[in-house]
């Protein structure tokens, strides 16, 4: 079995439906690429993983590590090893990075049966995962996110990721609105933090981070269902060609050509 | 026309009736600026009557329909005294600092330890210090909290208090001195079994490039129980003189029984530096009228302002700075949390004077709410007669945003804990302007603890 299978996902929010039947089983040592258009679900299979209550589950199910995921709270799922490095991250004024991290840690941890972590031990990994990802360690002293550039969100994103060590992390567009520099600073850190026990699933809007990162699966994304898979020369395929060919028609008006949503910071 | 009932006296005529009664000493125990001003104005207070919300400023605080007992107005002569374990346990752990403690209103000799003072410093009783200092009070005493001067709708209380003023705290510092360490003035409710209406009297005074900290706190100790229904009717005055500093924070937190109206007059003079902070953790209905004047040039006048909300807790903060000279600046950040039946009111004023050119005044309300039933109104105003002047103003309410407790949540962070740590990030950047280190970490975990025990 395999870390996580998603089978036959429905999701939707009132009389929207969003997600239409999604499929996608990840193994540890993994990684998988979802693209697709902007308004295809990917942002939503996402949150509807981590735990976003807004999203309804209306069919299918997703098992983790065995068990049932839809069942578990957002929190459980984190602790369970489950983390989304968000498209958006949240600014969080007055909540200090330090104590947030040191709270989420321990919270991972305890559930996890491992001993709190020491202040000691604890500044010395916030010190080696800030290096990770080239972090400017005043950023993980400020409040999380609080007037941090476009570029030092989705770091700091990865910062927590790595912090966290969990065993599927699932990355956001990530990469939009980075800059070549922070592309590769990005992708470094994730390459680093590849294992046999981890799995990844990458959201991405364009190819070029897959240079950085070698996906092992690419799923192209249209319409809330995963329309074609195959191996990262389909990322090739996909960039070329758009995803018109693969939904009968309707992929243009969900923005084949759609623009990043971001500027680039 | 139906046949008349027997009426019962008012709440204003039990007063009148007390104010004759009052013994000699009540009335004659202090100097001439105090007791020369008891006539007028108990007959102001017997004209004005208690503040109803048929007055504009008093909208949503009906002040008259508060007072539902028969109060007695003096702290019972036998009541027991908090001892010094339970003083000892209201203390901010690692303060050092002149310690006085008013039971019922009324200075403690015995819970007091002012400690070394500078020389010619004040800390303590108001009923002593006026006499030791009679031209200090000539010179101050009625002068910012006057019952016949300012806003003719908030005199009320004063005068009320005007006509029955006997104790509470002074502090005087003298000109060039400063306190090196703070005051800390733990204010306990008396115990007995009719509720008390208590009316504490404080005058400060903070003479030219004199400093001074002074942190008050309305606390109730642990064991102690406090007779439901009372009620405090508090004046305060400060005067700072040029050049002077003094930082006034207080913490009510009396229990969900108790009532205060609370006026303080605040009066500064040239270049110096006013700080203030109102925190109320606790009450039944808690009204708080402030009025700032910086009346001399390049003055800081600092305004803060927490309140917690929760069950039928009724929380209103009135605020008035008087520009009347140029060149200052005036800051004012009042923030809110209320939940259950709670009411939250604020309405700040900001008045630039013909002339006082360039004036910042800055002036934000911001409040959450965790449940719909609680309920805000919050208005704050700009009153500007010059044109130089840089002066805003904001207010909001709102709810916990979803989007970041998922944020926490995702991360591990249960959801009760996610709504606690965003609550405390919420009030941060009012603790923060808190100068004192310990009352600042002490109100950090207050705040945790209140909504701490909170399931989501
Ligand atoms: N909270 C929401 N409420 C209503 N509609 C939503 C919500 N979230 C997403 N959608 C809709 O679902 C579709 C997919 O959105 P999303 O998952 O963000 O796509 P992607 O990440 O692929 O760009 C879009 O049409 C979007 O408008
Ligand atoms: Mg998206």
């Amino acid at each position: 079995m395999a870390l996580l299978e998603i089978n036959d996902l429905h999701v939707g929010i009132e009389d929207t439906e969003i997600l239409r039947g999604v499929d996608l089983d990840a193994d540890g040592g993994e990684v998988h690429a979802v693209m697709g258009p902007n308004g295809s679900g990917k942002s939503t299979l996402a949150k509807v993983l981590a735990g976003r209550e807004e999203y309804e589950v209306r069919q299918g199910s997703v098992q983790y590590d065995g068990e049932d995921l839809l069942e578990m709270e957002a929190e459980e799922r984190a602790q369970a090893g489950v983390f989304m490095a968000f498209q958006y991250p949240v600014e969080l004024p007055g909540v200090s990075q330090q104590n947030f991290l040191k709270e989420s840690v321990n919270a991972v941890r305890e559930a996890q049966g491992k001993d709190e972590l020491g202040a000691a031990d604890f500044i010395k990994q916030v010190r080696a995962k800030a290096d990770l990802v080239d972090l400017d360690e005043a950023l993980t002293k400020r409040s999380v996110n609080e007037g941090f550039s476009g570029g030092e969100k989705k770091r700091n994103e990865i910062f927590h990721l790595a912090m966290l060590e969990p065993r599927l992390a699932i990355l956001d567009e990530t990469d939009s609105g980075l800059d070549i520099d922070a592309l590769r600073i990005v992708a470094d850190g994730v390459n680093q933090l590849r294992d046999e026990d981890r799995a990844f699933i990458i959201i991405t809007h364009y190819q070029r981070l897959l240079n950085y990162i070698e996906p092992d699966y690419v799923h192209a994304m249209v319409g809330g269902r995963i329309a074609k898979s195959g191996d990262k020369d389909l990322a090739v395929e996909l960039e070329e060609r758009g995803y018109e060919w693969l939904s009968g028609g309707n992929a243009a008006e969900n923005g084949k050509a759609a623009e990043p949503e971001e500027a680039v910071a | 026309m139906p046949a008349t009932v027997q009426e019962e006296p008012s709440t204003e005529a039990r007063f009148l009736r007390a104010f004759e009664g009052l013994s000699e000493k009540a009335k004659n125990g202090t100097v001439e600026a105090v007791k020369g001003r008891r006539r007028r104005a108990i007959e102001r207070f017997e004209e004005l009557g208690f503040p109803t919300n048929q007055l504009e400023a008093y909208k949503y605080t009906n002040v008259a329909k508060a007072l539902k007992h028969e109060y007695r107005l003096a702290p019972a002569e036998a009541a027991p005294q908090a001892s010094e374990e339970q003083v000892e346990a209201l203390l901010l752990g690692d303060l050092d600092a002149h310690i006085v403690v008013t039971v019922g209103g009324r200075f403690s000799e015995a819970l007091s330890e002012v400690g070394p003072l500078p020389e010619g410093a004040f800390v303590g009783s108001f009923a002593e210090g006026a006499n030791a200092h009679p031209s200090v009070f000539h010179q101050h005493y009625g002068q910012y909290a006057d019952f016949e001067a300012g806003d003719p709708e908030q005199r009320a209380m004063t005068a009320l208090n005007a006509a029955f003023a006997r104790d509470g705290l002074f502090l005087y510092v003298p000109e060039g001195t400063r306190l090196e360490t703070p005051v800390y003035a733990l204010h306990l409710p008396s115990a007995g079994d009719e509720p008390l209406f208590a009316q504490p009297r404080h005058l400060f005074v903070v003479e030219e490039e004199a400093q001074a900290r002074l942190i008050e706190m309305h606390r109730t100790p642990s064991g102690y129980a406090p007779t439901p229904g009372s009620f405090t009717n508090a004046v305060r005055e400060a005067y700072v003189g040029a050049r002077g500093h003094f930082d006034h924070y207080v913490v009510q937190d009396e229990g969900a029984g108790a009532s205060q109206h609370t006026t303080f007059g605040a009066y500064h003079e040239t270049e110096s530096i006013f700080d203030t902070l109102a925190v109320t953790l606790s009450g039944d209905l808690v009204r708080n009228n402030l009025t700032i004047t910086p009346a001399g040039p390049f003055c800081e006048s600092h305004l803060n302002g927490l309140y917690l909300g929760r069950g039928e807790t009724h929380v209103d903060n009135r605020t008035v700075v008087e520009h009347a000279a140029p060149d200052c600046v005036s800051n004012q950040l009042y923030k809110g949390i209320l939940s259950g039946k709670a009411t939250g009111v604020f309405n700040g004023r900001v008045h630039v004077h013909r002339g006082a050119q360039r004036i910042n005044a800055y002036q934000s309300n911001k409040n959450i709410v965790l449940e719909r039933s609680a309920q805000i109104y919050s208005k704050p105003e700009l009153e500007i007669y010059a044109d130089d002047v840089e002066c805003s103003h904001g207010s909001t309410t709102g709810e916990l945003d979803e989007e970041a407790i998922f944020y926490l949540r995702s991360r591990g962070i249960p959801e009760s804990r996610a709504r606690v740590i965003l609550l405390g990030a919420f009030a941060r950047d009012v603790v923060e302007n808190v100068r004192s280190g310990p009352l600042a970490a002490w109100l950090t975990d207050e705040v945790d603890a209140r909504f701490g025990a909170r399931t989501a």
